[in-house]
């Protein structure tokens, strides 16, 4: 799965620690998941949806 | 970012590890006392023995509890990784157990298969599926 979230992180001059502070992960997780090493629960990409007050599939995409 | 407690998640989790570090530390000093009081202290009397074993049981409890709230507190991704390293431990210890045992019973090995060695076993392939883990995901 794709993701926007090192762009939007980027946008808002945020580091990983920053996003995993607000989203309440380790930023080994961000980094996993930017990476797309690791697909977020959907929990959790709703999380990051609310966060950056976008869709859901704005940020994630199947590839 | 944060919770209930005020506290920030990194927060908690550093507070959930600290406290299984101590009940862990709590859990082996009560072990390693049944075993040296045992023969230095109470010159072998059964009732303190089993009355230390005992304690040392409570404490474990009070242990796996701390583990139990500590891989609560994790992220997903967190325990993705513990529940990878304990499927290996699980299974390292499972195979090698059964096998170091057998060869305790058929007599091919000189020496008393020990349940500490087992303990080790486990600790040292969980330890590596951590480190698998970590570098799996980095």
């Amino acid at each position: 799965m794709k993701n926007r979230l090192k762009v939007l992180r980027a946008e808002r001059d945020w580091t990983q620690a920053d996003l995993a502070e607000r989203l309440d992960v380790s930023r080994q997780t961000i980094n996993a998941i930017e990476k797309g090493k690791f697909d977020p629960s959907l929990p959790l990409a709703f999380k990051a949806a609310r966060l950056f007050e976008l869709a859901i599939e704005d940020i994630f995409q199947d590839e | 970012m944060g919770n209930d407690s005020g506290m920030s998640w990194q927060q908690q989790n550093n507070r959930n590890v600290r406290r299984l570090g101590m009940w862990t530390a709590a859990w082996l000093v009560s072990l390693a006392a049944v075993f040296f009081g045992h023969k230095y202290l109470w010159d072998g009397n059964q009732a303190f023995t089993a009355g230390v074993v005992a304690i040392n049981v409570v404490i474990g409890g009070f242990m796996i509890w701390a583990n139990k709230q500590h891989l609560q507190g994790l992220d997903e991704l967190q325990r993705k990784m513990q529940l990878e390293a304990m499927g290996l431990s699980l299974g390292v210890g499972m195979v090698l157990g059964f096998a170091y045992s057998a060869l305790d019973s058929t007599g091919v090995i000189p020496f008393r298969a020990e349940i500490s060695h087992l303990a080790v076993i486990m600790s040292l392939s969980y330890l590596i599926g951590l480190v698998i883990g970590v570098r799996k995901y980095q």
